[in-house]
């Protein structure tokens, strides 16, 4: 079975960017509005990493990675948080909620995929 | 890939309208509430997320454009800066070029191009003058810099350059992730996998960490690794493995040789020695190490195993059902055309499921006819919906019309707008645009005074534009009404003499006189105006509302305002008709538009002296004969039907043979051939299949006026 990968975020041709780009690489890709959504769609088949954008309405992606962390079910998957900041406060809160990595906007489909391989064993 | 990248730009496009458009909106609701946190927010993430985005599809112009918006707007929000006209108009400014910029289909628009330069100088002035010129790193340098770097976590900038690749070099990594990495996401086997795909590669993993079984930690990591790597990439590469956990873990990297002889049995012993001085491993460990290399496999197992029981462990966290539903998708319109098509076709046979269950005398097959009806009518009713969107959309973007235009012809207006909520069908919509912008213009234009004007007229100074939409029955009503100085009656009279549009001598209603406001050629404003009067303009409002089926209302009073009404029906697609018989043809009529049905007597048509005039309770009414109009052979029956419809304001008579009944009625266009034939709006397929042709009334009444009246001047 494909690992399946959660994309979060609020704009659209980011999540079919990412879409497109993992799909291509063999991975089962679920997209996901914001982080309320996410992890409403998390609650059906398992979800083996999330991507996720930080600058969402409802619920943010440092938000939904503290979520994420404290869920049973999910504390231990990957969790990519995707910035345009290059400072790095956002970075750092990203991290200190639990992220595992993080991917500097603008980023190439080689650079996502080698990303990807790099934390999804 | 190249494929996709198109592809995701058009979805970048589409995507990025909205976005402009939910800005200015919220701009424009912030211009007039500055406090307002909440859109401050929104405005905020619709620039920041149009800049993540349009980055990524390879418009930089547009990206260094919202990085500019953004600096700025990051300064209101921290409350150093006020939201001021100046800025909403460098910014309006900015959303027009990204506008212009995603309108090049070519993608001529993706590089820097020199009016969005232009612009950011503008910014950049605009931020100086206010005393806040904080000097930043322009985003386009941060961009280009990205994309010169191979991979684009930063680290591989850090020291680069040290190390010539090409020739290969020997380092020993030291690994130590620290023991909760596991709740952080991290799994090392993957970064160490990369890093033996580096080059030549020699993995020792430590176990002797790992406690007893009773005191094992299913979730922690007790594992540490040396790596022995011959590569020759570089040390970049393999920061780069380990770029994410660095900060979780003790990582050591150095370089052994740069001969890259670490082959040789020489070096060999020359690393066990290192390694044992180190105290890192064991001199029984190192010989069987160098014996047999199944020992670095058997860590990796252990790790392995601690993985298994991560799995588990999710497996029994699975418990929580789904609550919570997806609000809303969005889907291409092509399909929502699909779908809508293909309920028309269901109609259409499910009426001559009807027709034939009817006459089939078999209670069985009525039965399901009936109830195959009943799923037809809500499955169309629902699929209907699914095509509504309010009316609120567009509404929005009048906002920025009427801003625009009041700064341009100095003018003060204050836009009402009310019922956005309404829906009406998205094809409706769109063709409602132009037609609303140009009455908008006009209302502006001509009928809002200047302030002063205004003031001397005991008016408030700032003009009043009201834009309201409101269902009524099986249409929606939108008026357009301003306080301005209203339509001149004298003057249209005189102008619309001057252009031959009526006699000198004409006997017209007030109503008559507006309606000239929409007639081809004419226009009131004595100069041309950049906004309006060019002498094109309402017509074609006229013209878009009629392709609408709809009506256009004009009522005005000198010195207190002028009120448009439009007033459009739901839906395009399928309406409700009566079906009419005349002779073996069939035709349809818009079931809004039919008042009543009468009885012709041969009697009551001597009695009218010939003349087409019918006398219905106290009140004459003229009546057309289908039967002639079209041309029909064959003798009518003794009792003819009058289907009175009102049209304008006119009660105007049908005569047909036979009048059937009611009928759902889809919409299908007769192709390129009639386009040009204004009398049918259509046809549609009966139940058995024959096909019935939708009159359009208000042109065949129009066109059996002119007729009449060219008959008229001929006999004089």
């Amino acid at each position: 079975m494909n690992k399946k990968i959660l994309t979060v975020d609020d704009s659209a041709s980011m999540r079919q960017m990412i879409n497109f780009t993992l799909t291509a690489a063999g991975y089962d890709v679920t997209e996901a509005v914001d982080g309320m959504d996410a992890l409403t769609k998390m609650n059906g088949d398992p979800v083996h990493m999330i991507i996720a954008d930080i600058n969402m309405p409802n619920m943010d992606g440092i938000e939904l990675t503290r979520k994420v962390r404290s869920h049973a079910r999910y504390k231990f998957i990957p969790i990519i948080i995707l910035t345009t900041e290059s400072q790095g406060t956002l970075k750092q809160e990203g991290k200190a909620a639990g992220a595992t990595g993080w991917i500097v906007k603008p980023f190439s489909p080689d650079q996502l995929v080698s990303v990807v391989k790099k934390v999804l064993s | 890939m190249n494929e996709e990248l198109n592809r995701g730009r058009e979805v970048f496009r589409e995507e990025a309208y909205e976005l402009l458009a939910e800005l200015e909106n919220s701009l424009l609701e912030l211009e007039m509430a500055p406090d307002n946190k909440d859109m401050m927010e929104r405005a905020f993430r619709a620039m920041h997320t149009l800049k993540g985005s349009s980055s990524m599809f390879g418009f930089d112009a547009i990206a260094n454009l919202t990085h500019e918006a953004e600096t700025v707007y990051d300064l209101v929000r921290k409350g150093k800066m006020k939201v001021a006209k100046e800025l909403m108009d460098l910014t309006f400014r900015i959303t027009d070029q990204i506008r212009t910029i995603l309108g090049k289909k070519d993608d001529s628009g993706l590089k820097d191009n020199s009016a969005a330069d232009d612009i950011i100088r503008s910014f950049q002035a605009f931020l100086s003058n206010a005393g806040l010129g904080v000097s930043h790193p322009s985003a386009g340098s941060e961009i280009q810099a990205k994309r010169e770097s191979p991979i684009s976590l930063e680290c591989s900038q850090k020291d680069s350059g040290s190390e010539v690749s090409g020739s290969k070099v020997t380092y020993r990594i030291h690994f130590r992730p620290y023991q909760d990495i596991f709740l952080k996401g991290f799994n090392p086997l993957p970064m160490l996998n990369e890093i033996s795909k580096l080059g030549r590669c020699t993995l020792i993993a430590h176990a002797d960490s790992i406690p007893d079984l009773e005191h094992i930690d299913p979730e922690m990591c007790y594992t540490c690794w040396d790596v022995i790597l011959t590569t020759s990439e570089g040390i970049n590469p393999i920061k780069d493995a380990f770029i994410f956990i660095e900060d979780n873990c003790e990582l050591n990297i150095t370089s052994l040789d740069k001969s890259g002889s670490f082959d040789s049995e020489e070096a060999h012993k020359q690393l066990r020695n290192i390694i044992l001085e180190k105290g890192d491993l064991t001199e029984d460990i190192a010989k069987d190490l160098i014996a047999k290399r199944q020992i670095i496999n058997t860590p990796k197992s252990a790790v392995k195993e601690i993985h298994l029981t991560d799995n588990t462990q999710q497996e029994t966290g699975s418990t929580k059902g789904n609550q919570l539903e997806v609000s809303s998708i969005r889907v291409a319109a092509h399909k929502l055309d699909k779908l809508v098509n293909l309920v028309g076709e269901l109609v259409t046979v499910q009426a001559r499921l009807s027709q034939s269950a009817t006459f089939s005398d078999n209670p069985e097959m009525l039965l399901i006819a009936e109830e195959i009806e009943r799923l037809t009518d809500e499955l169309r009713d629902s699929t209907m919906n699914i095509r509504l969107v309010p009316i609120g959309t567009i509404f929005n973007r009048f906002r920025r019309l009427v801003r625009d235009l009041s700064n341009e012809l100095g003018k003060e207006v204050e836009f009402i707008t009310e019922g956005s909520d309404t829906e009406l069908d998205k094809n409706v919509i769109e063709k409602l645009n132009d037609p609303l912008i140009h009455i908008i213009r006009n209302s502006i234009d001509h009928g809002i005074e200047p302030p002063d004007i205004r003031m001397n007229n005991a008016k408030q100074r700032a003009g009043m534009l009201h834009l309201a939409a409101e269902y009524s029955g099986a249409s929606v009503l939108i008026r357009i009404r301003d306080d301005g100085a209203g339509l001149d009656l004298q003057k249209i009279r005189r102008d619309a003499v001057e252009n031959g549009l009526i006699k000198e001598e004409s006997q017209l209603t007030e109503r008559d006189i507006f309606s000239i406001i929409f007639s081809p050629g004419f226009s009131t404003s004595e100069e041309v105006t950049k906004v309006s009067g060019r002498g094109v303009g309402l017509d074609i409002v006229k013209r878009s509302i009629d392709a609408l089926r709809g009506t256009v209302d004009i009522d005005s009073k000198r010195g207190t305002g002028t009120t448009i009404t439009l007033k459009i029906p739901l839906t395009l697609a399928i309406i409700e008709g009566l079906l009419l018989k005349v002779g073996n043809n069939q035709y349809i009529v818009p079931l809004s538009a039919v008042e009543e049905c009468i009885e012709l007597r041969r009697g009551d048509m001597t009695n009218a002296y010939e003349r087409h005039m019918i006398q219905v309770r106290g009140k004459i009414i003229p009546y057309i004969r289908l039967r002639e109009f079209f041309y029909t052979d064959g003798n009518p029956p003794d009792i003819e039907q009058i289907v009175i419809t009102e049209v304008n304001g006119k009660r105007i008579g049908l005569a047909v043979d036979h009048v059937i009944g009611e009928h759902q009625t889809v919409i299908k266009s007769l192709g390129r051939f009639y386009r040009d034939i204004d009398l049918v709006s259509g046809a549609t397929i009966l139940g058995d299949g024959k096909v019935a042709i939708i009159l359009n009334i208000p042109k065949i009444i129009e066109y059996t006026e002119s007729e009449e009246m060219n008959r008229f001047a001929g006999h004089v």
